[in-house]
């Protein structure tokens, strides 16, 4: 019964978008503000990754948000964890001495790679979230591989709000020094090099870091819950 | 074949969000509904980033000075979707928090046990 209303509701829904798909042509620019974000996107903002000149930029307010729903998920999930079971004391297994080994020489690497994607993310593919996602991999590897390691839980929330408060002052510098919330206030020196594009790379830096250090807690809360 | 050449993308998109839906819909394990949840997402963002896609496209970055912005994909779905994964990640791991409370409080995962989640 409940299977054949499940397969009714979707034939339903599947006809429905079937209708309203036949009119989108597929292959084709649809947006004037996506041909105008290319066409201008490279001399408005510097950067020359308009994906983060949109990220950032032009809808870094609507990022603001997005970073924030990332935030109250984590906490959520920090506080759901944390509340009312006490201590585990089971004793885990240590890992073998090449799989120990192996992750704390691969650890490092990791950090550095994702740092690299979130500091070059005006330039290349990559970015803040990419990054803060690649460095909390690599806490992952940390976790599965060295299990009595932990990062420390006051660096971690440290990194979170500086980053917080670092997206959240720039763009109120911007109201500062001309008419409105995250103005690029800054330089926009040649394309393509390190220190151009104003003040996208500061907050994909300060994304990154939030992002990175997020993800991370959220692994170790629940990896605390299965010991 | 020409509609399936100009279709299959979004076939393919809404094929992830409709299997999402009925694993949502059917499951009683809540594992299982979660894992639905996560298809349904990929779905979603699988057709957001076919809707931006142009004919011979290529990604929305001028990473020599030649590049010309002629088959440049729409950057907008793209900002859209790439913040979208890592939200969903987080989701994921909130859904998967409240699963294992309830296990915790219940002791089963199935839905039709749990008295206050029936339907």
């Amino acid at each position: 019964m409940r299977r054949a209303v499940a397969i009714l509701l979707l034939i339903i829904v599947a006809l429905g978008i079937s209708i309203s798909l036949e009119k989108i042509p597929f292959g084709t620019l649809k947006t004037k503000v996506g041909k105008y974000y290319i066409n201008e996107g490279r001399e408005e903002t510097g950067a020359v990754n308009i994906v983060t000149a949109v990220v950032v930029n032009y809808r870094g307010f609507d990022t603001l948000g997005e970073v924030t729903v990332l935030f109250i998920a984590a906490i959520g999930l920090g506080a759901v964890l944390r509340a009312g079971v006490g201590e585990g004391t089971k004793k885990t297994e240590s890992a073998s001495l090449v799989l120990y080994t192996g992750c704390r020489l691969l650890f490092p690497l990791i950090l550095v790679f994702g740092t690299y994607i979130f500091i070059h993310g005006h330039l290349t593919p990559g970015g803040g979230f990419q990054g803060g996602a690649i460095i909390a991999s690599g806490f992952l590897l940390i976790y599965l591989g060295c299990r009595e390691r932990r990062i420390s839980r006051t660096a971690s929330n440290l990194a979170e709000s500086l980053g917080g408060m670092v997206f959240v002052l720039i763009g109120l510098l911007g109201l500062v020094f001309g008419s409105y919330f995250l103005l690029n206030f800054l330089p926009k020196g040649t394309a393509n090099t390190l220190f151009s594009a104003g003040i996208i790379p500061i907050i994909y830096v300060a994304i990154g870091f939030k992002v990175g250090s997020e993800l991370a807690s959220i692994i170790d809360n629940l990896i605390e819950e299965s010991q | 074949m020409s509609f399936l050449n100009s279709y299959i993308y979004y076939i393919g998109a809404f094929g992830l969000i409709l299997i999402g839906l009925y694993i949502i819909l059917v499951k009683h394990n809540l594992i299982k509904v979660i894992i639905g949840l996560g298809v349904l997402d990929t779905g979603v963002n699988l057709f957001l980033i076919s809707v931006g896609y142009v004919n011979k496209g290529t990604a929305p970055i001028f990473s020599k000075p030649g590049i010309g912005s002629e088959h440049m994909v729409d950057a907008v779905p793209q900002a859209l979707v790439l913040t979208a994964i890592v939200i969903g990640v987080a989701v994921l791991a909130l859904a998967l928090s409240l699963a294992i409370r309830l296990y915790q409080h219940y002791g089963t995962l199935n839905l039709r046990k749990v008295r206050e989640q029936r339907w």
